[in-house]
This record gives C-alpha cells, sequence and structure tokens, in this order.
C-alpha cells in the first residue's frame, strides 16, 4: 500500500439544510482507494452511503451542502475546491458512476445507440461510422448479443438485466478509471446479479478500474469487495479488509447486522434482531450514535464520541467503539478515545484512519 | 434440526388446507384477433397444508404473484380449481365468496402504497372488520387496540397516519390489517423485499410469532431465497409460470434437483468472503410470457439441455455458438418491424437484417465448424436476410433443436419425502443433470 491512492476521502461532512434542522447525512467520514481495489461501502437506508457516493461525483444539490473542511483528492487533485465545469468534465472522463435504476440514466426517447454515441462524441470526439463501431465494440464488450442490432433499439426494449449493461457500456464509453456503483445490482434477479458482478469483475481486470462498490446487500459485498467500510447513522463504523470483517467483525453494530441475514442460522434458530431503529444523525456526534442501540453499551458511550482504532491483529482493521483497543481497561478506553477525539477536531484531516 | 424434525411431523400431520389443481392464470388472448395470451401461471399443482408456510420462490416475471393472487381471488382464474377446506373457491360469488374473503388475507410487499395515507392506522386496521361488520363499534375498536400490541405497535399510534411511520412499521400495520378477521391463511407478498436486513429480521420473527400463537398458514412469496429456507417448511421454484421444483426446503437446497434450481441457488452471494461457489451463470433472460419455448420452459437457457443424438461430438463451444445464434435469432423474430420497415419489404429492398452476417462472424470465428452445422446455420442467416427470422427460428429448432425444445417435461419424483422436479434428464435415458452440471461447471 505505499502507492498513493486513487482516492482518499477525508473528514467528509455533508449537510442537509432543513427548515428545523441540519441533518448531517455524512459526518466526518474517511476512506481510501487504491488502483484496481473494490472498496465497499455497507449500510442500511439513511447511513449515508449514496451520500457518499453523491458527494465524490459532485452532485450533491441543495440543501445539501459539502462543508468546507471536507477533502476529496483524487489523483491529486482537491475536488472539493473544482468548478462546475471542471467537475463535469471530470465525471465525463475520470470517473464514472453506475445508479441503482437503469431506468433512470437512461433517455427513453433516444435509441441505446444513440445515447452511447453522445457520450463517446463528447468524451472522446468520434462521430459517424466511427461512433457507430465503437458503440458496437462497448455493447460487446458488456456481453450484449446481437450488438449491431441492438444499437437501434430504445432502453424500453431492453430488459433490467440489459439496460444496466448499457449504462455500464455508456459509462465505459467515457473511459473513466474509477467507478462508482450504488447498488448496481439492487433492483435485478439474482441470476441476474450474478451475470453483473461478473461482468464487473471481468471489465476491472481488464481496465485496471478501481470500483467504489455501495450496497446495503451484506452477501454481495462479500463477493466483490478488497475492503469494506461499515457505515452507520453518516459515520464509517468499522473498516477492514473482506476476510477479516466477516470472520472477526468486531464492532457491536456489524455483529448485529450479520447475525440478521438469514439463511446462516442452524434450522429453526430464529434470527438475530437489533432493538430500535437508526436515528438520523442531527447534531454533532459528541456519543456514539449507536449506543441506544447497542447491547453492549455502558455510560461513557453516550458521553464520548469513539475514534477509529485498530480491533484486530491486522493493522487495517479499524473500529469506532469504546469496547476497543480489548487489552486496556474501560477507563483507559474511555480516556483514550477521548484524547483521540479531541485530536482529530484540532487536526480534521487524514488521521482517522491511521 | 430437532427443531426441523418436528416441523415436519406437524406439517405431515396437518391436513390439506389449500388444494391447487391444474391452475391457469392468462392475461389476454380473448378474441380472434388478439395477440396470444400471456401465459404467467400455466398448469400449477400443489398443496399446502394445514400450519405449514409454503414458500413460493421465483425471478420477477415467473408469475409468483400473480398465483398468490389468485389464491385469495384478487384474480379470476382462468382455469383450474382451487379448493380451500373442501371448497373449490374459483366457484364462489357474492356472498359466499364475502364470506370466504375473511379466511384468506394478504399482506403487500410495498408498505408505502398499500395503506392509504389519508386514513388514520386505527382507521386502516378497522377497515376488514367495518366492511364484514364485526360486531359492535366499540368491540370493533378495542380488537384494533389489540392487533396493535400484537404485531408490536403502541394503542395511541391508533390516531396517527402512516406517514409517521417507518417501512418496518408500515408494514406492521399491514401485517395487523391482514390479521383483523382472525384468518387461517395469508399470502405474504414479498413482506420483507423493502426492508432492511435489520428491520427484515424483525419482520420475520414477528411472523414466526404469530404463526405459532394463532396456527396460521402462509403462503410466502419471495425472490429472496435465504429468507424462504430460513421461514418455509415447504417451497415451489417457480420460473415462467411453471413449478420447476417443489419439495420440503432443507432438502431442496442441500440437494436441488432441477437445474434451474441448481443455477438460482448457486447465485445467491453468500455473505463469506472465503467461500468459492461453483457458480453456474445462466445466459440471458427469461423469455416472454406471452411466447413461451414450445418444449421446456427453461429450455432457452438451460445449462443441462439435452443435445440432439445427431450432433453429440460437435464440439462444446461451438454448440454454445449455435446455441447463442438461437437466441439472437429468438430475439429479432421478436422485434416488430416498423411500417417503413414492411414498405421496403414490399418492394423488395429490405436490408434491416444484413448485419447479421457480422453477428454470426463474430459468434463462429475461430471455432471449427462441421460442414453439417455450417450449412442449417448458412440455410437460417438467408432466412433472416429474406426478412423472416420467424421461419428462420423454427427451421433452427426442427434443426437443432432436442427433446427439451420440443416437448414438455413432466413432474418426476426425485427424492423418498416426495419432492418432484420438472425435467427430460430425470428420464432414465438421459444423464443425470448433477453429472452433466458439475461437468459444465469443471469447464467454465
Amino acid at each position: 500500500m505505499a502507492e498513493e491512492p486513487v482516492l482518499s476521502v477525508s473528514n467528509l461532512q455533508t449537510v442537509f439544510h432543513t427548515d428545523k434542522e441540519t441533518i448531517r447525512a455524512v459526518d466526518g467520514i474517511s476512506f481510501d482507494v487504491h488502483e484496481g481495489e473494490t472498496v465497499g461501502i455497507v449500510g442500511e437506508s439513511g447511513s449515508g452511503k449514496s451520500v457518499t457516493a453523491r458527494s465524490i461525483m459532485g452532485i450533491v444539490e441543495s440543501p445539501g451542502e459539502v462543508l468546507p473542511g471536507s477533502s476529496i483528492n483524487f489523483n491529486g487533485r482537491e475536488l472539493t475546491e473544482l468548478s462546475d465545469t471542471e467537475y463535469e468534465q471530470l465525471r465525463g472522463s475520470g470517473i464514472g458512476m453506475v445508479f441503482q435504476d437503469p431506468q433512470q440514466s437512461l433517455n427513453p426517447v433516444y435509441t441505446i445507440g444513440n445515447q452511447i454515441r453522445e457520450a463517446l462524441r463528447i468524451n472522446q470526439g468520434l462521430r459517424g461510422a466511427e461512433a457507430r463501431e465503437e458503440a458496437i465494440n462497448l455493447l460487446e464488450d458488456v456481453a450484449i448479443p446481437d450488438a449491431a442490432r441492438r444499437l437501434d433499439e430504445y432502453p424500453h426494449e431492453f430488459s433490467g438485466g440489459m439496460r444496466q449493461r448499457a449504462v455500464i457500456a455508456m459509462m465505459l464509453a467515457c473511459d473513466p478509471e474509477f467507478l462508482i456503483c450504488d447498488e448496481p445490482t439492487t433492483a435485478l434477479d439474482v441470476t441476474i446479479q450474478a451475470q453483473i458482478l461478473e461482468l464487473l469483475d471481468g471489465l476491472q481486470e481488464e481496465r485496471n478500474l478501481s470500483i467504489l462498490f455501495i450496497t446495503h446487500d451484506m452477501g454481495v459485498i462479500a463477493e466483490i469487495a478488497d475492503r469494506v467500510n461499515v457505515m452507520y447513522a453518516g459515520q464509517i463504523i468499522e473498516s477492514a479488509p473482506v476476510e477479516d470483517l466477516f470472520a472477526n467483525p468486531k464492532h457491536p453494530y456489524t455483529e448485529g447486522l450479520l447475525g440478521a441475514i438469514p439463511g446462516e442460522q442452524a434450522d429453526g434458530e430464529s434470527l438475530r434482531t437489533i432493538e430500535g431503529d437508526v436515528p438520523t444523525p442531527n447534531e454533532e456526534a459528541t456519543y456514539c450514535r449507536f449506543a441506544p442501540r447497542c447491547p453492549e453499551a455502558f455510560d461513557a458511550c453516550d458521553a464520548v464520541a469513539p475514534a477509529h482504532v485498530s480491533v484486530g491483529e491486522d493493522p487495517d482493521h479499524t473500529a469506532a467503539c469504546l469496547l476497543y483497543p480489548e487489552e486496556q481497561t474501560e477507563e483507559e478506553r474511555v480516556s483514550h478515545h477521548r484524547s483521540l477525539g479531541a485530536k482529530s477536531r484540532e487536526r480534521p484531516a487524514g488521521d482517522v484512519n491511521e | 434440526m430437532s427443531n426441523a424434525i418436528e416441523r415436519k411431523q406437524t406439517a405431515a400431520s396437518g391436513e390439506t388446507l389449500v388444494d391447487v389443481q391444474d391452475l391457469k392464470k392468462y392475461y389476454g388472448g380473448n378474441g380472434f384477433f388478439a395477440p396470444p395470451p400471456v401465459k404467467a401461471v400455466d398448469t400449477v399443482n400443489f398443496e399446502i397444508k394445514r400450519g405449514e408456510t409454503f414458500g413460493l420462490v421465483g425471478e420477477s416475471g415467473s408469475g409468483k404473484s400473480t398465483l398468490g393472487r389468485t389464491l385469495v381471488r384478487l384474480e379470476q382464474a382462468t382455469d383450474g380449481s382451487v379448493s380451500f377446506d373442501g371448497t373449490d373457491i374459483t366457484e364462489l360469488s357474492g356472498s359466499e365468496l364475502k364470506k370466504w374473503r375473511s379466511n384468506a388475507q394478504m399482506v403487500f410487499q410495498d408498505p408505502e402504497s398499500s395503506l392509504n395515507d389519508r386514513m388514520t392506522v386505527g382507521e386502516i386496521i378497522r377497515e376488514p372488520l367495518d366492511a364484514h361488520g364485526w360486531k359492535t363499534k366499540s368491540e370493533r375498536r378495542e380488537r384494533v387496540t389489540e392487533l396493535l400490541s400484537e404485531v408490536g405497535l403502541r394503542e395511541e399510534h391508533y390516531f396517527r397516519y402512516p406517514h409517521q411511520f417507518s417501512g418496518g412499521q408500515r408494514q406492521r400495520i399491514g401485517i395487523a390489517r391482514a390479521l383483523a378477521l382472525e384468518p387461517e391463511f395469508i399470502v405474504l407478498d414479498e413482506p420483507v423485499s423493502a426492508l432492511d436486513v435489520s428491520v427484515q429480521a424483525k419482520i420475520i420473527t414477528l411472523l414466526e410469532d404469530l404463526q405459532e400463537e394463532f396456527d396460521l398458514t402462509y403462503l410466502f412469496i419471495a425472490h429472496d431465497l435465504s429468507v424462504v429456507r430460513h421461514i418455509c417448511d415447504r417451497v415451489a421454484v417457480m420460473y415462467l409460470g411453471k413449478i420447476m421444483e417443489i419439495g420440503d426446503t432443507e432438502e431442496l437446497y442441500e440437494d436441488p434437483q432441477n437445474p434451474y434450481t441448481q443455477a438460482l441457488l448457486s447465485a445467491i452471494p453468500r455473505p463469506d468472503p472465503t467461500v468459492t461457489i461453483d457458480r453456474i451463470t445462466l445466459p440471458g433472460t427469461p423469455p416472454s410470457p406471452r411466447d413461451p419455448p414450445q418444449g421446456c420452459q427453461f429450455s432457452t437457457r438451460c445449462p443441462a439441455k439435452i443435445r440432439p443424438e445427431a450432433y453429440a461430438d460437435v464440439p462444446d463451444e461451438t454448440w454454445d455458438a449455435v446455441e447463442q445464434l438461437r437466441e439472437v435469432i429468438r430475439e429479432r423474430s421478436r422485434m416488430s418491424l416498423s411500417a417503413t420497415d414492411q414498405m421496403r419489404k414490399r418492394l423488395g429492398r429490405f436490408s434491416r437484417f444484413d448485419d447479421i452476417d457480422e453477428t454470426v462472424e463474430d459468434l463462429f470465428e475461430e471455432l471449427s465448424v462441421p460442414q453439417a452445422v455450417q450449412d442449417h446455420v448458412q440455410h437460417a442467416v438467408e432466412l433472416v436476410k429474406d426478412g423472416e427470422p420467424e421461419e428462420a427460428r423454427t427451421y433452427l429448432r426442427d434443426e437443432f433443436g432436442g427433446v427439451c425444445d420440443t416437448t414438455r417435461p413432466d413432474h418426476h419424483q426425485v427424492s423418498a419425502s416426495g419432492r418432484e422436479s420438472y425435467c427430460h434428464r430425470h428420464d432414465a435415458e438421459y444423464d443425470d443433470v448433477t453429472a452433466v452440471l458439475s461437468k459444465y461447471s469443471d469447464g467454465a
């Protein structure tokens, strides 16, 4: 991991202003994505995972706002300082995004070919027969059979899985090096999901793509990610290499989440549930946001904001929880987190993950 | 495991509550000029025992929801019978039907759209009671309060509106409404699909508790196979309106027999990164139910499809290319010609299908293609170029189609417990499914 990460997010804070309150949808998260790596973000609805993706893409709209002090570094460029035009160029060439619903990424009144050719014209300056040829190649790259014919069809003539392939082809027309996938398979059937995951895997290898993969499905994340960040109420609460996370989940929330997946229990055993509901993060985190639902919470959890500490044998496995480091006494742990918290407030960039 | 045995025994000792015989549900297709009907449910047979949870899984478009809706008479069956406790409910009408309805209820997938936003929670849950004139007004109200606590909500929620609740709570409201008239049978149509896993776990637990308390019989419809495995005693796997495999849940998951079930189960991503699954990735998408294959419904995507004797020696890759070409031509025959194309065809200047050459080239390049195969492919290509993809399709089916393409399979019993699978491979004359598929996954 000596080389520079392709994408480095640090202390990202995205808030939404409403009449009543300010919702901290993403509240000070930091993570890196290295070249050719797939980093997963997993969490339930409302955890802020999609807002993270939108913040990186620069498509957070009013009343949303990325707060100053946030840093998104892509290949040495600070994205938070880009102008609208510069961002547009970046979205056209550097970073591509695949959304959950392919229907919304495709214009229903233009043919698939038209839309791919448009992307090719804008980003690679291809026109006419040349563009058509390249569009056919792209559709073949995403394994759409009979590509030449399919080019002249409209989105409604494609099935759900094919539409998602077409969207991926459109994005490949921009030749990105970084891909953000926001629940790209959630709307698809499992056999089609398997096809799309296989496709992404192949494309990643072929083009050396770095991928940020967002999903709520633990099964999908186990399959595709090299590294996983678990989000809860706007914060990353645990971060680990994928094998480590599933073998030794440390944060009580991660444990609860894994226990709630049906099918893994012996027959007849009931599912584990997490009491209560996900809170709306509308105030500064001066406490652990999971504490009210946590089976292992103690008094200090309501008073001290946990910082990321190393929790496993792998130094890259960190969790934000007052139960760690495990070898210390409760008092030591609390003061340890307190001091880390103070430090991170003074110098917000970068040190949370280190 | 002891629990599983216990469950099985109660299921076995329970008598049949719902008996479905040759049920069909078609949409459209009446009248001389109508296009062929959409066969959403196509001759389905099964029974549900009293007190059990019967699962119905399948991908979108497999007809599972339509089947569920037909069982509670939200849809009128086209043919066949559904006998509920001995009464054929497809024949019921008027007051008899209304009386029966209180006994069979439904919980819907989307808690956003299945609750009326202008009614309070109390009114929503009370509505079935009002509609059936259940006891007195104050008793009804009392019943609603009781139901609220039954599903884990509080009394004071009576006067709130649905938008004030989270997805999980809304689903609880839907469940309370279904329980209001004390039904015996509830169809749960994807009740947890729209929920997060931690909320999903709570709703599943609630459903399990309610079943025990009120001796309910469930039909549980889902596309999420792990949820089904958790909650169901027996399960039926559907594809394109047909039951592909049906039997005891645990047995079916441990040792699936039908090629579709095997592929489907292998496609579930496991929440364990250390497991490597021999995944069978199915090609293509399910065909349209308006135009299903003539033979087995699954034949267009089946990895274990039986090859005709005459082509047994064709290399596997070449055969795959042939199957892909057939898929391409099927798709083309589906496309309707635009008005200008039809005009051109009449004038003999038809060019829309010329690019088939390129596709064929892509498919067969670098493959060794026996002369016999080549000739037939060439003939089919000519037909396509003449603007007759439909004929090309039939030609290829007649030439390259095996028993799977031409004949509907039977349901074969595949285990001692009476599990059935819908596949030609269970005929003694063909190789076993598992043997064929293991070859396939090694090769891939």
